[in-house]
């Protein structure tokens, strides 16, 4: 239990340098330190691949933040956004996150699984995730649930979001392309 | 008290997204509303004592097809997980998305500053 305090604490700290600093390559590697934060707190809360997926994704985003900040950090900002916009925005998050706080006292506590104590009323069908648990085996023959629940259960939405990488990839790749087609003529020229 | 923490990371990511000046650190915020909503779907499916949602060979009896009692009791849920699990990857398209927007942006007007791009239609 202390160990989560220990690690979003950690997380928490981290986010507010990468917020405030001025120097942009510092702020990319309090973004890795969060990053790197997660991922060992996935450990502990018993997700070992999403632990794996998260470094993974934590390197490959690093290089490509630092790619996009290691000429350029010499943008200083001066000065901050209108004084009273500001105070309004921050008034603004602050209700939210005080009307958040309420709702989050509706959830069961930290500890008991949110959806097997739904699943314990009377009336209720089984949880899926149950399911998915007693069942996952002998259906897909996969020892790892989560890659049945993955790969055969919910593959649809695997596929969906395969198509929405390659989606951003190929926008990317257009929005950085140094040339434009020569068929086609320069509106700025 | 661990939600409320992590709606608070989610609350500083919303912060730097709204206030910042710097096209790169807007990026940065939504990075950390990210980290936060999927820290906050895994905890949902946590429960103290639990065993990551893998099958040992120990628990399973291949004679008869069943799996031991200990782990169907003890496993934490594996729905957020896999759901977890794509957001993630999704993360990280829009993340480079984002970033090449911002490579663009500074070649073309030599600054990261939202309030001195003004030009956008060009």
């Amino acid at each position: 239990m202390a160990i989560f305090y220990v690690l979003l604490l950690f997380i928490i700290i981290a986010a507010l340098i990468a917020v405030e600093t001025k120097n942009l390559l510092s702020a990319v590697i309090c973004i890795g330190a969060i990053g790197f934060g997660a991922s060992l707190m996935f450990l502990f809360l018993r997700a070992p691949d999403i632990a794996i997926t998260q470094i993974v994704v934590e390197v490959l985003g690093l290089v490509i933040l630092i790619r996009a900040t290691i000429a350029r950090d010499l943008t200083f900002i001066s000065g901050d956004k209108e004084f009273f916009a500001t105070v309004v925005s921050i008034v603004i998050i602050f209700v939210i996150f005080l009307a958040g706080i309420k709702v989050f006292q509706t959830l069961p506590d930290f500890g008991t699984s949110a959806f097997t104590a739904a699943a314990e009323a009377p009336g209720m069908p089984e949880p899926a995730s149950q399911t998915y648990i007693s069942q996952g085996l002998q259906r897909t023959g996969a020892a790892n649930i989560v890659s049945s629940v993955v790969l055969d259960f919910r593959a649809y939405d695997t596929l969906g979001e395969a198509t929405v990488l390659f989606t951003s990839i190929i926008g990317a790749t257009v929005i950085l392309r140094k040339k434009a087609k020569k068929l086609l003529e320069d509106p700025d020229k | 008290m661990l939600y409320a923490l992590c709606f608070l990371l989610f609350m500083i990511g919303l912060y730097c997204a709204v206030v910042k000046k710097n096209m790169v650190k807007i990026v940065f915020g939504i990075m950390i509303m990210e980290y936060a909503v999927n820290l906050f779907l895994i905890m949902l499916g946590y429960h103290f004592g639990g065993v990551a949602p893998i099958i040992d060979k120990s628990q399973f009896d291949p004679g008869t097809g069943q799996i031991a009692g200990s782990f169907l009791n003890n496993s934490v849920d594996p729905l957020p997980q896999a759901l977890v699990l794509t957001a993630i990857v999704i993360g990280l398209g829009s993340l480079a998305l984002m970033i090449s927007i911002c490579i663009r942006t500074y070649e073309k007007y030599g600054t990261f500053d939202i309030t001195q791009i003004r030009r956008l239609k060009g």
